[in-house]
């Protein structure tokens, strides 16, 4: 028997979105001991899929068609107080972020045991608590049942989550991205949990993500879906190497493929040389003893003319900091930044401003980083302004720059929030590139867009960098893209640079024992994406 | 601009209070064609009740239109309220902005001189500058502004110190652009929907201080105005009702006209927060 069965499941949109229904007519199903991915970029309808499922859909969007039968149990039918027992009892839900799904102010074991009272099994829920930690292998269950959620880390934060899903030993599990908040090799750890007490108890697994890698890692079947709809679905070997829809194609296709680039091989001047940089974070003060991190320790590095060095580590690993001490939007205690042989640190801010357009940066989120309340030209033009460019000209180079990052010139009047993330970004670029930079330092400029958004500006970057020979400091976590875009990738952890080199030799031929662990960590390394030609 | 007018007027609330202070406006500017002549003069016997003698709102015990003071008090009642606000903007956003921007030291110090003034009872300063500095209309609008302007000062510094963080504010840096352009093109604009919503507000909370100023007799004694009205009806509200009771609803519906509009305002400028609150979606 199927375990869930989804027929032509229809949830409609309020009036005025961009279409009609947020999914029309899908079906899926789930069968136990089975993990079936869905698949798509955001606004597919994945996560309102889910949230179907468990009937968590908020108020505007009704469910207007189709079935949901869970053990052959009408979802529709099921009265709010019946959906109630059903949630938790015989299916339960894994959310995204692990940071504010857990109540900051109670025990995490009092959190799980809560989940157990509500169900009618509080008797034995002290003793099953302990249980459930230890299943998903987290280190001394005791202490951590007795400890509040700031204690714990992300990925210790997620297990929990998990454990209290299992509870109640659900048939079913829904997992919405879970691993997308968390670091690669935290996020390896978690896939491996899942997929280990999914095969120890026979508990089908409805997996939402947005990540081929993950999938690749972990599905039995895949579903894509695209606007709404699910475009294919099949066994994941089928789907992954074989796959028929152009939509699941370009997808696939867009995946960085994490093979090495051949290096630049001239090697110009050095144009930026970091040596003995540190910066400590304090906090605390006036009473009480203070607490310091370190964020940066050992990380000195060179950049040669015209080639880019990848910086990779996981989050707190200080390479976003050591970008910012670059430009100087984080203050390094010590050390010396050397651009074209003049240290940098010590100047201020009147002696730096003709440096500021020989070294750009582009930011992380493309929604936080353009100011919404001024139009896409003046934010591209106000940096070449600033540094003494007539407006009628700064604009019209600003009409240019938006040709070469392939975003129509006459956008120039519109504001930001008519654009989408990608095209965000892309006016990102164009704006660091107004000031006709040598250096450009991205912080992680891919990693907040979809797959295929991802593919197009990575693309769009290689083009620039060839056609107007920049140098390129690039900050991401994802080790496929960092060996895609790098010419030299440099592995940081805990704010020093524990490996260097040449991007084929360092993912080839790991020397440090964390580079290893990180490449290990690559969600669906066994898997390359099949060649598409497109 | 539409947009904004369609959010504004969603809020039912606000559309009345929009048209209640535009009623007071009109009658503040008709003033002196509805009531030529200043509002002392005598233009009746003493104490005549509503509707008597064609004096629409009674006379007081001077024989003066009570009607004739409420217009002409509209007037400066709304001159006080809009001018101490725009001081007390002025003080509190420029203060607000270099606590918030600049942090570290200069943010303690300009808080901790902020909450000295916030430790004072306001009404209580208020009163005490007026009588030092003698009651006129400068000293009251001066004393208004300085005991209303620590609230904007911390609204401000609040929306400061999480706009400074943004990454747009963090390119605005790398592009080499200098402090003040910073502050005044990029982070202000963004952070002038709170600022406009409190102003609306203050005007309300100055017009509330004046009256309450010159009901205690500390208004400026050449200026009619609505607290004056009230406090000369103080001692005769048994006899004669409508002295105090007028002025007094012309009090309150301005006030809460402002505070309608003001609410709309923040409706309309958040609208994503409205919603949440339940508004119409």
């Amino acid at each position: 028997m199927r375990l869930l069965s989804v027929e032509g499941l229809t949830v409609a949109l309020p009036p005025g979105a961009d279409r009609a229904n947020a999914v029309q007519d899908i079906s899926f199903s789930v069968d136990p001991g089975e993990i079936l991915c869905v698949v798509g970029e955001s606004g597919s309808g994945k996560s309102i899929t889910a949230n179907a499922v468990m009937g968590l859909l908020p108020k505007g969007l009704p469910i207007t068609g189709g079935q949901l039968v869970l053990e052959g149990r009408d979802l529709r039918a099921t009265t709010p107080e019946a959906m109630r027992q059903l949630r938790g009892q015989r299916m339960a839900m894994i959310f995204q972020e692990p940071m504010t799904a857990l109540n900051p102010l109670m025990r995490v074991g009092n959190q799980i045991a809560e989940a157990m009272q509500v169900h009618g099994e509080g008797v034995q829920a002290a003793r099953r608590v302990q249980e459930l930690l230890a299943a998903v292998n987290l280190p001394d269950p005791a202490a951590i049942a007795r400890s509040h959620p700031f204690r714990l880390s992300g990925g210790q934060r997620q297990r929990v989550m998990i454990a209290m899903a299992l509870a109640l030993e659900p048939a079913l599990l829904i997992a919405d991205e879970p691993t997308t908040a968390l670091d690669v090799t935290t996020q390896m750890q978690i896939l491996r949990l899942i997929r280990e007490i999914q095969s120890r108890r026979g508990t089908g697994v409805l997996f939402i993500t947005h990540d081929f890698g993950v999938v690749a890692e972990i599905a039995d079947r895949v579903a894509v879906m695209q606007h709404g709809r699910i475009v294919e679905q099949g066994n994941a070997a089928e789907v992954l190497n074989n796959p028929q829809h152009a939509y699941t194609r370009a997808l696939i296709a867009a995946v960085p493929h994490g093979r090495a680039t051949a290096p630049a091989t001239q090697v110009g001047q050095t144009v930026l040389e970091v040596r003995g940089v540190r910066k400590t974070y304090r906090r605390g003060g006036w009473f009480g003893g203070s607490v310091s991190v370190s964020a940066v320790k050992e990380a000195d590095f060179t950049l040669a003319r015209g080639e880019t060095l990848g910086l990779v580590g996981e989050s707190g690993s200080g390479k976003s900091t050591l970008a910012r001490c670059v430009v100087n939007l984080v203050e390094p205690e010590t050390g010396e930044i050397l651009f074209h042989g003049t240290d940098l640190r010590p100047l201020n801010r009147s002696q730096r401003k003709p440096y500021r357009q020989r070294v750009q940066m582009i930011f992380q989120d493309p929604y936080a980083s353009l100011n919404p309340r001024r139009t896409v030209g003046d934010a591209i033009a106000e940096g070449p302004i600033t540094h003494g460019t007539p407006r009628a000209e700064a604009l019209a180079r600003a009409r240019e720059l938006l040709a070469l990052v392939h975003l129509d010139p006459g956008a120039i009047d519109r504001y930001p929030h008519e654009f989408s993330g990608g095209q965000r970004q892309r006016i990102g670029i164009a704006r660091a590139l107004a000031m006709g930079p040598e250096l450009l330092i991205a912080d992680e400029p891919v990693s907040a867009l979809d797959v295929s958004v991802q593919a197009q500006v990575l693309a769009l970057l290689a083009e620039l960098r060839a056609r107007l020979g920049l140098t390129m400091l690039f900050i991401t976590h994802d080790l496929r893209v960092a060996a895609q875009i790098c010419d030299r990738v440099a592995v940081m952890q805990r704010g020093t640079i524990v490996e260097m080199g040449e991007t084929a030799q360092v993912f080839g031929a790991p020397a440090h024992p964390y580079t290893r662990e990180l490449l290990d960590s690559i969600p669906g390394r066994g898997w390359t994406p099949p060649a598409t030609g497109g | 601009m539409r947009d904004f007018w369609r959010r504004y007027r969603r809020n039912k609330g606000a559309v009345v209070g929009l048209a209640l202070l535009l009623l007071v406006f009109a009658l503040a500017a008709a003033a002196p064609l509805l009531f030529p002549g200043s509002p002392w003069d005598m233009a009746g016997a003493p104490f005549l009740p509503p509707g008597e003698m064609g004096m629409l709102l009674g006379t007081d015990s001077l024989g003066r239109d009570v009607a004739a003071g409420i217009a002409h008090g509209a007037r400066i009642s709304l001159m006080v309220g809009a001018v101490s606000t725009i001081f007390a903007l002025g003080v509190g956003v420029s203060l607000g902005a270099i606590a918030g921007y600049l942090g570290g030291f200069a943010d303690d110090l300009v808080m901790r001189f902020t909450e000295f003034f916030q430790t004072i009872p306001s009404f209580v300063l208020a009163i005490l500058l007026v009588a030092i500095f003698t009651p006129s209309i400068t000293s009251v609008i001066a004393a208004i502004a300085i005991v209303s302007w620590p609230p904007v000062a911390r609204v401000v510094r609040a929306e400061f110190l999480s706009l400074r963080g943004r990454e747009f504010v963090q390119a605005a840096e790398v592009l080499g652009k200098s402090r003040l352009s910073i502050v005044v093109g990029d982070i202000l604009p963004n952070a002038l929907s709170p600022i406009i919503v409190l102003a609306s507000l203050m005007v309300a909370s100055a017009i509330l201080l004046e009256s309450a100023l010159s009901f205690l007799g500390l208004g400026d004694p050449n200026l009619m105005t609505w607290g004056f009205l009230i406090g000369s009806g103080r001692s005769v509200i048994r006899l004669a009702w409508w002295m105090s009771v007028f002025p007094g609803l012309a009090i309150f519906v301005t006030v809460l006209s402002l505070n309608l509009v003001g609410e709309g305002l923040s409706d309309a400028l958040n609208p994503r927060l409205a919603r949440q609150r339940g508004g119409a979606a």
